[in-house]
């Protein structure tokens, strides 16, 4: 490997090999998305915890640093190598990018024929997002469908399209992880243009690059890589198997749809909702919830107004409103239709599960309800008595 | 059923939220706190068409939208009708509309009544309330092809003889012989000689064939439950019985989530629906 670094001038990269980036080239390569235009998001400390921003260079990555998660509870800690991906999922997603919590959909102008209204999904950032787990890849895949059909929406397509995934493959399970249940991880199979493994043992510290598509491979042009070793691969198999083996956390998913919308009269409802606080974190930090509300700003002439969309939440009470009152007026009522649509009506209506096994409303409830506990409470018992 | 496609569809990167403007020709009041407008677009084009039970979200300069069934004749080229109550801040500012004035309209959505399957049979059509709404393009549709249907049972609703809706033209449908309306209030003053009584009390005298009639329900929910069981106790087949839903609605495309009802999402699964495809849903209690 001493001779000639890949890929020589004018060169194009094998799709069907992997490839050995050492970390001290990493740099290169995050310069490489830049020059290539992109603006790139990826993982960095912020507030104390590891979230999704801008980065400039890998000094804003969270180099050494891990998170240590369980329920209601998360903690920023060093650790011993001075890792760039050693961590697990943070409090923001890539649906933060893709469909942002806070969105113009349009500006309307009041006109002698009334008024005129100007879309609002022309400047479209060029993302790469860099550090996209297996589980987020299957969240995004999810989002996909939701904005799709019949009326497509048009700023996320554009946003998506236009983004350069970079997935990074997990090399460690939290305590609220269980992807494997979901099977959605932790390796990443598809949907990727450029999937990185990082080898940290036995030295030199590097990843195991794989190419998924061809804008993949264009920001690959100049970056020092080498032919992966067959070591570097089993290495990087290793490095999925240790995490998937080391995975405490689970979920029985094959009885999840009729099971729990059989249930709708279980007393658990109502001992959840006794804990539940409505606060709405688990749907803002779930990676698929896709629930909004529009917002009408208008200017104070009158003469300008401009759509918002805004993330709403189902635990909300207004979420529900008809008129002077609400359908769902009961703590319990509106847990049971976030539970109920993520993992069960979701099925019917995106043939796949709403959940990814990614753990964040785990983490961040704050008084910890853990879903992967209160589905086997739901389990037990008949649909309406508690206990066995 | 599939809905038309609504004015902004036609340029891909076009906004589906974005609204058409349209100018109100008429403000007419029907009740203390409910009107019809008729508007055209402020575009001169054509009016989109729709079919009987479908909705648009009606939108309010600077104020917001709301969703709202469309209660013209579905044949007719024009205008635009919706019949809007004054409940909320966008249905306030809505049916204070003058002549002149604009809105914005985007639609046609939704599933409508499934018209296709009346030839031939019965029709019973039971509404409460501004419930008549989207029914009415429904009895447009029967009486300008009346031959084709059967009976024709209209029982129409409300809390008092001013909440009614329609008044006029509910009387001149009174008057043919080739359509029966009962109407009845909840209650009355003297000046009333008609019904006292709920809907559900003139579903058992009502003449139609059970097992060739189609029955088509817009009324409260809980109003609407109690005459889905009485037609199935006159012998209607759950899935003869199709009923319109409500819920809070803020995008109508499918992705705002705020009308799911289940698996369902009403925008685009519904508003209309049989009642074996949701009578479980409606059984399960919420609050």
């Amino acid at each position: 490997m001493s001779g000639g670094m890949f890929p020589a001038e004018g060169v194009l990269l094998d799709r069907s090999r992997s490839y050995r980036l050492l970390r001290e080239h990493f740099p290169s390569f995050v310069s490489s998305l830049r020059s290539h235009g992109y603006t790139v998001v990826g993982p960095t400390v912020r507030d104390g915890a590891i979230v999704y921003a801008e980065i400039e260079g890998i000094d804003d990555l969270p180099i050494g640093r891990t998170d240590r998660q369980g329920p209601g509870a998360y903690r920023l800690e060093h650790r011993e190598d001075a890792a760039l991906f050693g961590y697990n999922a943070g409090p923001r997603s890539w649906k933060n990018y893709l469909y942002p919590a806070h969105e113009r959909l349009w500006t309307a102008r009041r006109t002698p024929d009334g008024f005129s209204v100007e879309s609002d999904s022309t400047a479209v950032p060029t993302y790469a997002f860099l550090g996209v787990r297996s589980c987020e890849l299957a969240a995004i895949r999810i989002q996909d469908r939701v904005f799709d059909g019949k009326y497509r929406d048009p700023g996320y397509h554009a946003r998506r399209e236009n983004g350069l995934v970079i997935a990074v493959e997990c090399g460690q399970a939290s305590a609220v992880c269980f992807c494997v249940s979901m099977g959605t991880g932790p390796g990443v199979r598809k949907d990727f243009d450029l999937a990185l493994t990082e080898l940290l043992s036995p030295p030199p510290h590097r990843f195991l690059v794989r190419i998924g598509s061809d804008r993949g491979a264009a920001v690959l042009e100049g970056v020092p890589l080498e032919p992966a070793t067959s070591e570097d691969e089993v290495a990087g198999r290793q490095v999925v198997d240790r995490t998937a083996e080391s995975m405490g956390r689970t979920l029985r998913t094959d009885d999840l749809h009729d099971m729990l919308l059989g249930r709708p009269n279980h007393p658990r409802w109502e001992a959840i909702a006794r804990r539940c606080l409505s606060c709405t974190n688990c749907t803002m930090v779930c990676p698929t919830c896709f629930c909004s509300v529009t917002e009408e700003v208008p200017d104070l002439d009158g003469a300008k107004v401009e759509r918002w969309r805004r993330w709403d939440s189902c635990f909300t009470l207004g979420f529900s409103q008809m008129g002077r009152t609400s359908v769902r007026t009961s703590g319990a009522s509106r847990y049971r239709q976030w539970l109920t649509h993520k993992l069960a009506s979701w099925q019917d209506q995106f043939e796949t599960s709403g959940c990814v096994g990614c753990g964040r409303c785990i983490t961040w409830c704050p008084v910890g309800i853990d879903l992967t506990e209160e589905v086997p409470a739901l389990r037990e018992g008949s649909p309406t008595e508690p206990g066995g | 059923m599939v809905a038309r496609s609504p004015h902004a569809a036609s340029d891909p990167g076009a906004s589906p939220y974005a609204p058409a403007p349209y100018r109100v020709l008429d403000n007419h009041p029907e009740t203390g706190n409910t009107v019809t407008l008729t508007l055209a677009p402020a575009s001169g084009e054509p009016l989109p068409s729709f079919l009987p039970g479908q909705f648009n979200m009606f939108y309010a300069f600077g104020i917001g939208e709301a969703a709202i069934s469309i209660s013209g004749d579905p044949s007719s080229k024009g205008p635009l009708v919706h019949t809007v109550r004054a409940v909320g801040r966008v249905s306030q500012a809505l049916a204070r509309l003058r002549p002149g004035e604009f809105a914005g309209v985007r639609g046609p959505y939704g599933r409508a009544w499934p018209l296709e399957e009346a030839p031939g049979k019965d029709v019973v059509i039971v509404a409460g309330g501004l419930g008549l709404a989207p029914l009415r393009p429904v009895l447009y549709r029967l009486l300008a092809e009346r031959s084709r249907y059967g009976r024709i049972e209209v029982i129409y609703g409300a809390r008092t003889p001013a909440d009614l809706i329609y008044y006029s033209e509910l009387q001149s449908w009174r008057h043919r012989t080739d359509v029966r309306v009962q109407v009845t209030v909840d209650s009355a003053d003297r000046s009333w000689n008609g019904d006292v009584g709920v809907v559900t009390q003139r579903i058992p005298d009502s003449r139609f064939d059970p097992e060739r009639t189609l029955a088509l329900v817009c009324g409260p929910e809980i109003m609407m439950r109690y005459v889905a069981q009485s037609l199935i106790a006159r012998g209607i087949a759950p899935h003869a019985i199709w009923l319109s839903m409500e819920r809070n609605m803020k995008c109508a495309i499918a992705q705002c989530g705020h009308c799911q009802f289940g698996p369902l999402f009403l925008c685009r699964d519904g508003p209309v629906f049989p009642y074996s495809q949701i009578r479980g849903l409606m059984s399960q209690r919420e609050a």
